[in-house]
């Protein structure tokens, strides 16, 4: 699945200064189809792939550190159900800390 | 079917937002829960704030106002906000920037940056005030001196002397800064924390220093921080936001970790944690320290030398620990020790700037 993953807040240091990413994602194995793909699996798969250093500062437990805002398509993923928000083809998903000074 | 239901389900396209009815909602407000589209949050944004200032009364029409511009989230949208308020409801405000260079490689020098772009992009002319200038010493020097921890003691401490000194340079009427509902939320728990009674009953006040060189005020007291990254990315507001290099050592970020967990589970506690700060009444036998001016400087203090000249004597004297932690006995227990030695000698330690107060 074709995405498009956007780092910012200070997250981009933790994927090699890169703001934009253009990825292709495998299905997991345990998605039967398209329709299962979902944030939980995206943030999995990011934490592995993407992620090169202190994924602490990303990541709490299944979910993004509290203070990480996440949109969908420009979309707040609190509308979209966080975790279970299902993922698309082409769909763009941006990672915003809030966690710095202002 | 199913797929462009669900398609529309996770679009939020069942639900429309719940002030217009009309636009697809693409935030919800932590402060309401309300599902909003990004035209009706531009207009709550900016109305709630319009109406902050309004109803705490923070400007008076015709004054000199300066913006504690950090190139950060918070100062970048507090500038843009501000001035788009200011034309808008005429609040007849002569605007300002004034940045303070702590002198931080690799962190302040971008952020000045981004204010200088800042200036260019609003329109509001920009002064630049560096500790180098003010003290005769960068934030990188006394880290040096100091190692990496209380930083933010003498970081903090001096940005405080220096935006008022910025501001008398510039010659305003006001500062105003960018502190939001989180942050002063967890000043509040931090405060708590250490037993800052003094603190506790200021800290929640949207206007301070009233007595003293120059009033400050917090227009963002009750904006929640994601909604002020939220509107900065929907408006694309150029902002700069690495942490500070030295930052991560700092106590805060406990008090800021526990109201970001907390937030999650019940958004309204930020706010509900500012109001707490707001209603506690101090015992009336607990003792307050009084306040009066700095003996050096004239600065205003609760001691017999303000904070910052006590720091910069540890620095120039190479004692770095001087005027951090609490002796036994008064808080200025060190001060007074040094003090009495020093009188007849003449320091080399530049005098706390160049204006006295």
């Amino acid at each position: 699945m074709r995405l498009t993953l956007e780092f910012g807040g200070g997250l981009e240091l933790l994927c090699d200064s890169e703001k934009i990413h253009k990825v292709n994602v495998d299905l997991p194995n345990g998605a039967a189809a398209a329709d299962d793909f979902t944030m939980k699996h995206l943030l999995s798969w990011v934490r592995t792939n993407l992620i090169k250093e202190r994924p602490e500062m990303f990541m709490k437990g299944d979910t993004v550190r509290p203070g990480v805002l996440v949109l969908v398509n420009d979309c707040d993923w609190e509308l979209s159900g966080q975790l279970d928000t299902t993922i698309e083809e082409k769909d763009v998903i941006v990672f915003i800390s809030t966690l710095h000074g202002g | 079917m199913e797929a462009s239901e669900a398609k529309s389900k996770r679009a939020g396209g069942s639900r429309l937002c719940c002030i217009c009815n009309k636009r697809r909602p693409v935030l919800k407000r932590p402060k309401t829960l309300q599902q909003i589209c990004r035209e009706c949050f531009y207009e709550v944004f900016e109305e709630e704030i319009h109406q902050v200032i309004v109803q705490n009364r923070l400007f008076k029409s015709g004054e000199r106002v300066a913006i504690g511009a950090s190139g950060g989230k918070d100062s970048t949208v507090l500038a843009y906000v501000l001035s788009e308020l200011n034309r808008r409801h005429n609040y007849g405000l002569d605007l300002f920037l004034l940045s303070i260079d702590e002198g931080i490689t690799g962190y302040r020098d971008d952020s000045l940056e981004t204010v200088k772009r800042n200036e260019v992009q609003y329109g509001l002319p920009l002064q630049i005030v560096s500790y180098k200038d003010l003290y005769g010493w960068t934030m990188d020097d006394i880290v040096k001196m100091i190692g990496l921890k209380n930083n933010c003691t003498f970081c903090g401490v001096f940005r405080r002397q220096a935006l008022d000194r910025g501001a008398t340079l510039l010659k305003v009427d006001k500062l105003v800064t960018g502190h939001n509902a989180d942050d002063i939320a967890e000043t509040v728990l931090l405060n708590i924390l250490r037993g800052d009674i003094a603190r506790l009953s200021r800290c929640t006040s949207i206007t301070t220093g009233e007595d003293g060189p120059i009033p400050r005020c917090k227009p963002f007291k009750y904006t929640y921080e994601k909604e002020i990254v939220m509107y900065a990315y929907f408006k694309k507001l150029d902002y700069f936001s690495t942490e500070c290099i030295y930052s991560p050592n700092a106590y805060r970020g406990f008090a800021r970790e526990f109201i970001k967990d907390l937030e999650r589970l019940r958004p309204r506690a930020i706010l509900d944690i500012i109001k707490s700060g707001e209603d506690f009444r101090i015992a009336t036998t607990t003792k307050m320290p009084e306040q009066g001016t700095c003996e050096r400087c004239g600065y205003i203090s609760s001691q017999k030398w303000c904070k910052a000249c006590v720091l910069l004597e540890g620095l120039n004297r190479g004692l770095p620990k001087m005027g951090i932690g609490r002796p036994r006995g008064s808080v200025n227990g060190d001060n007074k020790h040094t003090k009495a030695g020093s009188t007849a000698k003449s320091i080399e330690s530049k005098q706390c700037g160049s204006l006295d107060f």
